[in-house]
């Protein structure tokens, strides 16, 4: 062979090498990434970062839980005795309080008397827990001292109820309800998209002429085009009217509205996917069918939707992936409460939303920032197991073909 | 019996047969011979109106079968199928156990009395020379057989909704000689109860299942004899070319 076109063939086959490795890298760090700025999280304090709890000496308390804090926030702990301590009622003191014991005369111009009335306050007072900033938190003497501050543990983030995220003195990251509101969205989009999906397909398949699946098929193709934030506008707009409106609803923003626009979303994957497991049922088993005297529907049902079970169950999980990672139309349409829903017509918060909705006002490198990241995480671990699952059974499907 | 009287087929534009008329009698095997792409399965597959699955065709002429015209629109497709069973080139077994590939015909039909459906199981495997081999694994896959064994219990399936008639469309040409041996012994023995329609390509094969042959090419019907005749002494020359190997 000609040496220069040899060169070059060996050139351009390095070029697709090159390209593909440096794919593989770029996607592998994106998750190295989002993991590292994920798992940061659980070496953040659990006490909001730039702040510190500070305790009287004499106080024989010297570390608190993350639920005891929480608890004493809430007003549920209000006694020493508790957790630990003597028998005293527990006295909030929070740094703004500050001003409404002390002139702005007293604190100084530039708040240069602030750390020594606070550490007056905290001396004074055994029963006193003082939530401050580090600028102005009082020098660690015989009199003040910090409490030492344990790390947020797994334990909390996987299984705590509440995501309240900027709440003082402890914030919460609890994703229960989050993954119980993306489930939830999830799930029912599914059951709805699912028997209509599997409906038009089989439509499309077997009973439309070759005519009208040449105009229907490009057109529900079409919808797959169809940006997700239009999708949220045409939810926003019409759907949440008519929720609010049939259901006698206070507001129309539900988990029920997600799950609607979700199906709609899913819709044309769950098409297009049944359809080409359905039509690729070979004409010599329909033929089969026909021939011992059952007619189009036993056929369908006897032979052609068997045969396409796996094409089919592969569609509805993507369609499920493709909901579970769904952001902008849930997040304009479920009304993002981020409580644990109990009713299909709650307001839920999925986890995209959260990311979506939050990660503008989270300080960069913050707990918060974390948390959001760990979300991510999370995220892209459901949806792998999808689509290992669906992967898996498209293999056993081609094993059955062979 | 089966008789045709001027029968046209078409392929859209393309005319694939072409004013055939013949009459197959009664618990007699008939076999079709021609060239490749000469219409004799197209023109096998109107006697059980398995053509009418394909889109774009159309058909002129008169198909008679026990002197019913299977095409009038009184006639209910499946019912028809019912009494005309088939047999396709390849073995298509459905991705379902022996036994209930032997039953799809009886459920469809509506048939749900168990000890029934369980005596035509055995009867037709019997009659397709497959019951001893699987009596033991009937529940097993139907993928599970090889080839020759798939293709018997296609014909046992077919067998089981009682047909009177039974058309085989190249039945053995994707098996080995045993196999190929083996499903024309059964054409053998089938034969006192259903009349048999056969397409095949193997010369020799339709000289040993056939009573009569019908000779194809280019969509008409050559030549339509008794089989020793057809082999022996041909009336045209076409024919004589044909089974002689000088083309095809």
């Amino acid at each position: 062979m000609n040496p220069i076109k040899r060169i070059s063939e060996r050139f351009i086959e390095g070029i697709f090498k090159m390209s593909s490795m440096v794919t593989s890298i770029v996607i592998l760090l994106i998750v190295v990434f989002l993991f590292k700025e994920g798992m940061g999280l659980f070496s953040s304090p659990i006490v909001e970062s730039g702040y510190g709890l500070y305790l009287n000496t004499t106080n024989p308390v010297s570390d608190l839980s993350f639920t005891q804090i929480k608890q004493i926030y809430d007003g549920e702990i209000d006694n020493w005795k508790t957790v630990g301590g003597k028998d005293e009622v527990i006295e909030l003191f929070r740094f703004d309080d500050i001003f409404s014991i002390y002139s702005d005369e007293e604190l100084g111009e530039n708040y240069e008397f602030l750390p020594e009335k606070l550490n007056q306050v905290i001396t004074d007072k055994s029963n006193i827990i003082a939530f401050l900033p580090y600028k102005y938190a009082p020098k660690q003497s015989s009199f003040v001292k910090e409490i030492s501050k344990e790390n947020i543990g797994i334990r909390e983030f996987l299984l705590g109820k509440e995501w309240l995220p900027t709440t003082t003195p402890s914030p919460l990251f609890g994703i229960v309800p989050l993954i119980l509101g993306t489930l939830l969205v999830s799930f029912f989009a599914i059951l709805f998209a699912l028997p209509l999906g599997l409906g038009v397909a089989i439509y499309i398949s077997e009973i439309a002429s070759s005519k009208i699946r040449r105009i229907i098929k490009p057109a529900i193709e079409l919808l797959a085009g169809i940006p997700s934030v239009v999708y949220g506008f045409f939810g926003l707009t019409v759907l949440v009217p008519i929720v609010q409106k049939v259901g006698n609803l206070t507001v129309g923003e539900t988990a029920f509205t997600g799950s609607l626009i979700l199906a709609i979303m899913a819709l044309p994957t769950i098409i297009s996917i049944s359809e080409d497991a359905l039509r690729n049922t070979p004409l010599s088993l329909r033929e089969a069918s026909y021939a011992l005297g059952a007619t189009q529907w036993q056929t369908i049902y006897k032979v052609v939707i068997p045969f396409a079970g796996s094409g089919i169950s592969t569609a509805a999980i993507l369609g499920i992936g493709r909901a579970i990672g769904e952001t902008m139309a849930v997040l304009m349409v479920t009304g993002n409460g981020a409580v644990i829903p109990h009713s299909l017509f709650e307001s839920v918060r999925t986890i995209p939303a959260t990311i979506a909705a939050e990660l503008g006002e989270a300080p960069s490198g913050g707990a918060h920032y974390q948390a959001l990241f760990l979300l991510g995480c999370v995220l892209f671990l459901i949806t792998l197991c999808f689509s290992i699952i669906s992967e898996y059974i498209s293999k056993k499907q081609s094993s059955k073909i062979a | 019996m089966i008789e045709t009287k001027n029968i046209n087929f078409y392929y859209g534009n393309f005319q694939a047969l072409k004013s055939i008329s013949m009459k197959m009698e009664a618990n007699t095997v008939t076999a079709f011979i021609g060239p490749s792409g000469c219409g004799k399965s197209t023109f096998l597959r109107l006697f059980n109106r398995m053509n009418d699955t394909i889109q774009n065709t159309r058909l002129t002429g008169t198909c008679l079968i026990d002197d019913q015209d299977i095409y009038e629109k009184s006639v209910h497709v499946d019912e028809l199928r019912k009494k005309v069973g088939m047999v396709f080139q390849k073995p298509n077994p459905f991705p379902k156990s022996i036994f209930e590939n032997v039953t799809y015909g009886l459920k469809v039909n509506g048939i749900t009395d168990k000890k029934y459906i369980s005596e035509r199981v055995e009867q037709s495997l019997t009659s397709a020379a497959l019951w001893n081999e699987v009596k033991d694994k009937l529940n097993q896959s139907a993928f599970a057989l090889s080839g020759g064994q798939q293709q018997r219990l296609c014909i046992a399936r077919a067998l089981a909704v009682s047909p009177s008639i039974l058309l085989m469309d190249e039945p053995a040409s994707a098996l080995d000689p045993i196999s190929t041996s083996k499903i024309e012994e059964l054409i053998h023995s089938l034969k006192s109860e259903y009349t048999i329609v056969i397409v095949t390509h193997n010369m020799q094969q339709a000289a040993r299942v056939s009573d009569k042959t019908g000779f194809f090419m280019f969509g008409e019907l050559v030549e339509y004899s008794d089989t020793k005749k057809m082999f022996l002494n041909p009336e045209m020359e076409q024919t004589q070319n044909y089974i002689t190997g000088r083309f095809g």
